[in-house]
């Protein structure tokens, strides 16, 4: 038929009719006596494949034609454009299978572009700064802390001077001021860093100046350096901003650069405003804030030095003290030092449940592919006589190979166009409502990378579950084919839709088995006793800032602040802490020596977080006493010094023996020893996982090293913790109204964003879980529906020779019954090998929980076969009668 | 009759009459193009045989000058097939042809008997 020149419309419905004359001529033999193969012989005679294309090139010839363009390449153009008209009509006249096939690939190929969105930035994209791979994180260890601790300015100072693997290096800590003036006061995030830190970063302002290390000393001059976004919002983007002066914790501030707008600060992502840290360079006394380990430190390493030849260097610097820089026992890097790529630090939390999240969407992708597949096989098996037809006609079969697959692109690509429109709203969504603060967030968003992998997928896609059915389509087996026409049961490619069901039936229960077990981590989580009493429980993070607040009148204005509080209606007890638990901000770890340890070996001291606590914050946050008493208001600073440890403290040192009346010392070699007058229940610290649970508790009052400048208000409500916040935030402001109350929170709220990353993950997978249920069965419900049409005649006759309708549910039910339960089977044995991967996410529950996978098994089994019973009813009601006589 | 007697009588004969026969049968009602070879078979006594081919592209001819329309028509159960149904230009065509066929076989028919009696 290709010498013709048809239309390919116009030559599939010639080839339809002649099939069909061949078909009722078949009939007419068969019905007369003749065999099976007689009568196709005979029909193969009468049909002449040289006559027919003799006749109808007559026909056409006579008949006036459009001209047809023959220059080749034209040619091609033509005919990939017939293809694609001709495979949107093929579509367009089957609307519910295109229907379900595009939306199908939509809700797939929309999903993995969405999560691939929020996975690129993170996972494959560089950081946003020259160079980036080179830049790198540096930090300690501290004997048995869980989490490393800060770095100190004093060992910034050594490293400076005497590394020779890095370009720059650059120490920063958080920096919270209250900007004061014409407009409402407001508290910014910033940072406190040194000269270099953009140096190390690579981005230098956009307008005016970087900070210059002359100014980095004690008693420098005030400047600032604001972000684009402060700059528009605050101050309008006026044009004098660089020279402006600002207000900043009651002191003037010059602004001397703004950042440019595209620049991420990926450390702390909302800070608008740096200044300069301006510590003592001298390093004065191991008592003062050059030697506290509250510093991150970042470092960018010399072009063609790698991150272990700087680890290595920097150990060997640790282990070698030298006289010119001496250093405190609680810094003397005796364990070394630890260099981390930034990139890694900065996507180290969210990256376990990233991955597993992009896990779990390939599998989604793969159950909506299958199904689609499973859709074209079936269409495909109705159109058997036309492709029959078409090859013994001479076409070839390239030619319809390329026909139907221009077919599944077509579907793909109209699947993917939808599906692209599904990811923008999910990357909002997504964006929105992710319970994890997702790094990197500013470059999440259907971009043109995105927009590439979408098209890249749906085009592998389109070709990918075309290619079987236009394979098998086209063999070319006419006798077969033709004469099959629907009338039996088991076609040849029935087998393959069989496998390609199991394949999904087990894929879902991978993806089921996942959710049950980050479902089942996340209900232990929440079932974890942190240690304290939670509920009805309000924290607020209050500040003294600004240079009035020396430390006397530091005390003093927390002092107010709590007594007022305290006369707050409806509220049962209020107290103040310098760190609050599960506040995912613990960072004041200190060394912990004890006095009856050698001196100076520092293998026996531990690491413990500090509390600086008002008397009656153990009572309000009803953290238990095991053994003495807990600190009171005799505690005041001339009384002696006490302090209250944990549990898990006190047992790592005395064991069984007494702990009360020992001595200990936090921090600097030389402090004041304290005694211990208590013990008291261990603690959920940094979350509800992590094991590390040492701390020890002063009184404010006789913490000497500093006072805290910002402490952390717990209150226990009588009634609804979050109702009395506004009445809380006037009472502190009753006592100075230019303090900054901020990360107003109930403790149930913080328990909440504790586990995260867990819930993240938890959320997706039980989306896709859902979408995946839904397409298994539909792709179930397919698979029966094709069989009991096929096997109409056969059902029919067993009706007729006396078979019970049940019977027949029956037979239908098996089949169903064997596939999924073959599905289930598979996915069980991929499930116990794979969920290990998950083990990072998971708390409390083994990778292979009998009752999560017994549990998703019995499940699936129970959706698959609803799905199976439909068609199996409907081949229940087949009357015999009809089916017999429609032979 | 012989083989050759039937070949003569397709070429010749069929050229003419090929057309009339089609018309005549879908004048009444709408048919398909295997009722329409079977009726054909059917009412001449099985004289007269369409093969396969040359059927098909007689509608499709007569289809492509405007004397037959074409529909494709779904039954219930069944695959669709082309019904073909006579236009109104086709009416006239019939009428036409119908008259002249008669008018042939009248004198022929002259001139045989009168060369046998």
């Amino acid at each position: 038929m290709a010498g013709l020149k048809v239309a390919p419309v116009l030559e599939a419905e010639i080839i339809e009719e002649l099939a069909q004359h061949l078909d009722d001529r078949y009939q007419e033999l068969v019905r007369g006596g003749a065999s099976d193969t007689d009568a196709e012989h005979l029909i193969l005679t009468e049909l002449s494949e040289n006559e027919v294309f003799h006749e109808l090139q007559i026909v056409e010839r006579e008949t006036p034609q459009e001209p047809i363009v023959t220059k080749t390449n034209r040619k091609i153009v033509a005919d990939i454009w017939n293809d694609l008209r001709f495979g949107l009509r093929m579509l367009l006249k089957r609307p519910g299978f295109t229907a379900i096939a595009v939306i199908t690939l939509a809700l797939g190929i929309g999903a993995s572009t969405a999560i691939f969105s929020a996975v690129n930035p993170i996972l494959f994209e560089p950081l946003p700064y020259p160079n980036a791979s080179q830049l790198v994180t540096i930090s300690d260890e501290l004997g048995t802390v869980d989490s490393s601790v800060g770095m100190t300015f004093g060992t910034y100072r050594e490293f400076v001077q005497r590394n020779k693997s890095f370009e720059a290096i650059a120490v920063s800590r958080p920096w919270q001021p209250a900007l004061t003036g014409s407009a409402e006061p407001e508290r910014l995030e910033g940072q406190r860093v040194s000269a270099s830190y953009f140096q190390v970063l690579g981005v230098s302002p956009a307008l005016g100046l970087n900070f210059n290390s002359s100014d980095d000393q004690l008693n420098g001059p005030n400047v600032v350096i604001v972000s684009e976004r402060l700059w528009q919002r605050r101050f309008s983007g006026e044009s004098a901003i660089v020279g402006r002066q600002i207000t900043l914790n009651g002191s003037s501030f010059i602004v001397i650069g703004v950042m440019p707008r595209a620049f991420e600060n990926v450390i702390s992502p909302s800070v608008d405003v740096w200044t300069l840290l301006q510590y003592d360079a001298s390093l004065p006394s191991f008592d003062g804030r050059e030697w506290g380990r509250h510093l991150r430190m970042i470092g960018r390493l010399k072009p063609g030095v790698g991150i272990d030849q700087a680890r290595s260097e920097l150990n060997t610097i640790a282990r070698t003290p030298l006289p010119e820089f001496p250093r405190p026992s609680h810094a003397a890097l005796e364990s070394g030092v630890l260099l981390t790529s930034l990139q890694d630090q900065v996507t180290r939390g969210v990256k376990p449940a990233l991955i597993a999240v992009l896990g779990a969407v390939v599998l989604l992708l793969i159950i909506a592919c299958v199904n689609v597949t499973n859709l074209l096989l079936a269409r495909g098996a109705n159109r058997r006589g036309e492709f029959a037809m078409r090859i013994a006609l001479g076409a070839e079969r390239n030619r319809m190979i390329r026909q139907l697959l221009t077919e599944s692109l077509l579907l793909a690509l109209i699947g993917g166009a939808l599906g692209l429109v599904v990811a923008e709203f999910g990357v909002r969504a997504l964006v929105a409502r992710s319970p994890i603060e997702l790094p990197r967030m500013a470059d999440i968003a259907v971009d043109g990378t995105v927009f590439a992998f979408a098209l890249g997928i749906t085009t592998l896609i389109g070709l990918g579950v075309g290619v079987l059915p236009a394979l098998y389509a086209s063999r070319g087996d006419l006798n077969k084919k033709l004469m099959e026409g629907s009338r039996r049961i088991t076609g040849g490619h029935q087998w393959m839709r069989r496998t390609l069901v199991i394949a999904e039936v087990s894929l879902a229960l991978v993806l089921l088995v996942g959710a049950g077990l980050l479902f089942r981590s996340l209900s232990l989580l929440y079932a974890i006793n942190p240690g304290f009493e939670t509920s009805q429980l309000l924290t607020l993070h209050v500040q003294a800032s600004g240079t009035r607040f020396d430390d006397e009148r530091t005390h003093r204005f927390f002092a107010e602040s709590l007594e007022a509080v305290r006369h707050v209606p409806g509220v049962s007890a209020a107290a103040l802490t310098s760190q609050l638990p599960l506040s995912g901000d613990l960072d004041d770890g200190y060394g912990v020596h004890f006095e009856s340890n050698a001196p100076d070996n520092p293998a026996d001291d531990r690491g413990a977080f500090r509390y600086a606590v008002s008397p009656g914050y153990l009572e309000a946050m009803a953290i238990p006493l095991r053994r003495g008493r807990l600190l009171n208001a005799h505690d005041t600073a001339n009384a002696p010094a006490v302090v209250v440890i944990s549990e898990s403290l006190a047992r790592s040192k005395f064991q069984d023996q007494e702990p009360i009346g020992h001595r200990l010392r936090l921090g600097a070699s030389d402090g004041p020893w304290s005694t211990i007058v208590g013990v008291v229940g261990d603690v959920k610290q940094t979350s509800l996982t992590a094991t590390q649970a040492n701390a020890v508790y002063m009184t404010n009052d006789q913490w000497r090293l500093f006072a805290d400048r910002a402490l952390w208000l717990v209150v226990r409500a009588r009634g609804d913790a979050a109702e009395l916040a506004p009445a809380i935030r006037q009472a502190i402001w009753s006592v100075d109204k230019d303090q900054p109350i901020v990360r107003v929170a109930t403790m149930d709220q913080r328990l909440a964003s504790s586990a995260a990353e867990r819930r993240f993950a938890l959320i997706l997978f039980e989306a896709f879980g859902f979408v995946a249920v839904i397409l298994v069965a539909v792709g179930l419900y397919g698979v029966l529906s094709a069989i009991v049409t096929e096997g109409t005649r056969e059902i029919g006759v067993r009706l007729a020779l006396g078979a019970q309708r049940r019977d027949v549910l029956s037979l239908v039910m098996r089949q169903g019954i064997s596939l999924t339960l073959a599905g289930v089977g598979i996915g069980l044995l991929v499930s116990w090998a794979v969920t290990r991967l998950l083990i990072t996410l998971l708390y409390g529950v083994s990778a292979r929980d009998p009752l999560v996978f017994g549990g998703v098994a019995f499940l699936l089994t129970a959706v698959s076969l609803l799905a199976c019973y439909v068609p199996a009813h409907r081949a229940m009601k087949i009357d015999p009668l009809v089916v017999l006589r429609y032979e | 009759m012989t083989d050759i007697d039937m070949r003569m009588l397709d070429r010749e004969l069929k050229k003419g009459s090929a057309e009339l026969l089609i018309l005549t049968l879908v004048e009444t009602r709408a048919r398909h193009g295997y009722e329409i070879s079977k009726l054909i078979e059917f009412r001449s006594g099985g004289v007269v045989r369409f093969n396969v081919a040359s059927l098909y592209a007689l509608l499709y001819r007569l289809e492509k000058r405007g004397w037959l329309k074409g529909r494709w028509v779904e039954k219930a159960g069944e695959r669709r097939r082309r019904f073909y149904r006579l236009t109104a230009e086709g009416k006239r065509v019939l009428a036409a042809q119908r008259d002249t066929w008669q008018e042939f076989v009248k004198a022929i028919n002259r001139i045989t008997r009168v060369e046998n009696a």
